[in-house]
């Protein structure tokens, strides 16, 4: 696996990550189709991630949940938006309540997956576009890996210099 | 008041929530803070850039200085803008983890990928 391009648009707030992966489309699909693979990739080794829920169709819902060292549950929930096996798909992030309802007011990220042959294999391109800075910030620090402390603490100094 | 570890959300208190929101949403704000970036300019040379009168600009100023993304300091007679860098430098590191969040995940899917040996 390479990762190939990394694009930050600070100004949209937008990210788009490709990586090159050394299959078939119809096999690099299969990462967010199956949900049990889904579970072996999307939550860090600290954090793994549960998938509960998962309807892979244009109004449909997928939801999952993280669950930390502690045993303190995490729950996430996509709204699809468009689904073209096995080239595209587009889901809404959505924070989710315990209950596993969306969260009334909390941010929403779209989030596209492109898949693209190229000899040897495909390419897997994320385009994540996030709504305003602030979510942004929540939204990566709950997906957040091992290391994001001292980016946490910048931001803390940041925001409590009045 | 901000509290983090590793999965809890960093809690904004929602007025600053939704300032940053209302500061990054509009074009003309978004090109103020682009423009200041290049250095302090005088609200009336900010103005000469957008269709719109002196108080139009004086207003959006004011919304991205309340969302924390520009200074106003007085010189004379003029009002002078200038960016609080360290807001963007912000947007840009978070952008850098969110990168790293993704690049990790790559590394899992090839490794699931890996363990299957040659492709499917």
């Amino acid at each position: 696996m390479t990762v190939t391009h990394v694009h930050r648009d600070p100004d949209n707030l937008t990210l788009r990550i490709e990586a090159q992966l050394d299959v078939r489309a119809e096999r690099a699909w299969q990462l967010w189709a199956d949900p049990r693979q889904l579970e072996r990739w999307w939550g860090p080794p600290t954090h793994p991630a549960t998938f509960t829920a998962h309807d892979l169709v244009p109004g449909g819902t997928v939801r999952y949940y993280m669950t930390g060292p502690d045993g303190e549950t995490y729950p996430g929930l996509w709204q699809v938006v468009e689904v073209d096996a096995p080239r595209r798909l587009a889901v809404e992030d959505l924070f989710a309540e315990e209950a596993g309802d969306p969260a009334e007011g909390m941010p929403v990220t779209r989030m596209t997956v492109e898949i693209l042959d190229r000899p040897g294999g495909v390419t897997m391109a994320v385009t994540s576009r996030f709504p305003d800075l602030a979510s942004m910030e929540q939204i990566v620090a709950m997906g957040a890996v091992e290391g994001m402390q001292q980016a946490m603490s910048q931001i803390a100094a940041i925001l409590a210099e009045g | 008041m901000i509290t983090y570890n590793h999965m809890v959300a960093v809690e904004l208190p929602d007025i600053e929530v939704d300032r940053l929101f209302h500061a990054l949403a509009d074009a003309t704000r978004r090109d103020i803070v682009r423009e200041v970036l290049h250095g302090e300019r005088s609200v009336s040379d900010l103005a000469r850039r957008y269709p719109m009168s002196l108080t139009a600009v004086q207003k959006h100023v004011s919304v991205l200085e309340a969302a924390g993304l520009v200074r106003k300091r007085r010189h004379g007679r003029e009002q002078r803008v200038s960016c609080r860098t360290e807001a963007i430098e912000r947007a840009q590191r978070v952008l850098a983890d969110y990168e790293r969040l993704w690049r990790d995940r790559f590394d899992r899917m090839s490794t699931l990928l890996d363990g299957e040996g040659a492709d499917a």
